[in-house]
């Protein structure tokens, strides 16, 4: 199934892994490569921020909470704080709903419990489908 | 009427059963039984190794192994602080401890690695109620666990090896 580029110039959809662990990087990656996006991969919270100040952006931030050196509340409140208006999507294993309310409170744009399936990522490309119609 | 239904079934089974083709096909077949089995029958694994195995395509016709190897790789280094956190009798760092079962957590749900992540949701719980009794237990269970999954695992690839080596012959 061919993947919808979104935006009007027809370039691929990026997208931002920001996880510590190499399993998850490896798996997100390749499930988001498999629908067409391009991706990166920051290791914590830290380096995604110091690529957002590099002058980089992406379509889809895919962000996990619990990171050394600057965890993914930290980094989406800094994200924000930029101005960073891309899609950033929490994503851990934390299930009880006053944390997970945290971290949306940062200013995340959705949360899901880990692990990523492929029903998960379509649904959240649908979401930046939208995002861009409506630009 | 039965007795008709079966005689036409018979004679559909003699004319279309290729036995060359099932031969060839067993080792594919004895994977995919072994995988049921892990999942279904132990529940060592769940449905995300089927996801994982899903994402394996010609582009990257490893991907399985090499994101176990990953998988192997960093659960060794968190048992291994996991080890060091319990030693010491006196203090015990819990919140270091659900840090890394966090991750731990995190990384076995990923390739499915369905009862070491129940011992780490159990270990977890113990940590954070600081009890170093149901720490300790929860820890030989892990251990225990992933030793368990480490093998059968091997098993696994060993068997998708011989079959690829099979086909190519």
């Amino acid at each position: 199934m061919a993947t919808s580029n979104g935006s009007s110039t027809g370039t691929k959809i990026t997208a931002l892994v920001v996880d510590d662990d190499r399993v998850i990087n490896a798996i997100h990656c390749k499930r988001l490569n498999k629908l067409g996006i391009e991706n990166h991969v920051a290791a914590n919270g830290k380096e995604a921020v110091d690529l957002h100040c590099s002058g980089k952006k992406f379509d889809l931030i895919l962000m996990d909470r619990d990171m050394p050196i600057m965890n993914g509340i930290e980094a989406t409140r800094e994200l924000r704080a930029m101005g960073v208006r891309s899609i950033i999507v929490g994503v851990s294993t934390r299930s009880i709903k006053q944390e997970i309310q945290e971290f949306m409170d940062s200013g995340l744009d959705d949360y899901q419990e880990k692990p990523l399936t492929s029903s998960k990522v379509i649904s959240i490309l649908h979401k930046i489908n939208c995002n861009e119609f409506l630009d | 009427m039965y007795l008709e239904d079966t005689q036409v079934t018979q004679r559909n089974i003699t004319y279309d059963v290729n036995p060359s083709f099932v031969l060839m096909d067993v080792d594919g077949l004895r994977v995919v039984v072994y995988v049921y089995e892990l999942i279904d029958g132990e529940g060592v694994l769940d449905e995300q190794f089927l996801q994982l195995q899903q994402l394996q395509d010609e582009s990257s016709p490893n991907f399985v192994s090499e994101v176990v190897n990953i998988y192997f790789h960093e659960s060794e280094k968190l048992l291994r602080n996991l080890r060091g956190l319990l030693l010491d009798r006196d203090f015990s760092d819990y919140k270091k401890m659900g840090i890394h079962l966090i991750q731990f957590m995190g990384s076995s749900s990923s390739i499915g690695a369905n009862r070491v992540r129940n011992v780490c949701v159990a270990f977890r719980a113990a940590s954070e109620q600081n009890n170093r009794a149901g720490c300790l237990r929860a820890s030989e269970l892990l251990e225990h666990e992933y030793c368990y999954l480490k093998n059968k695992l091997h098993e696994l690839f060993q068997m998708e090896q011989q079959r690829v080596l099979a086909a190519g012959i």
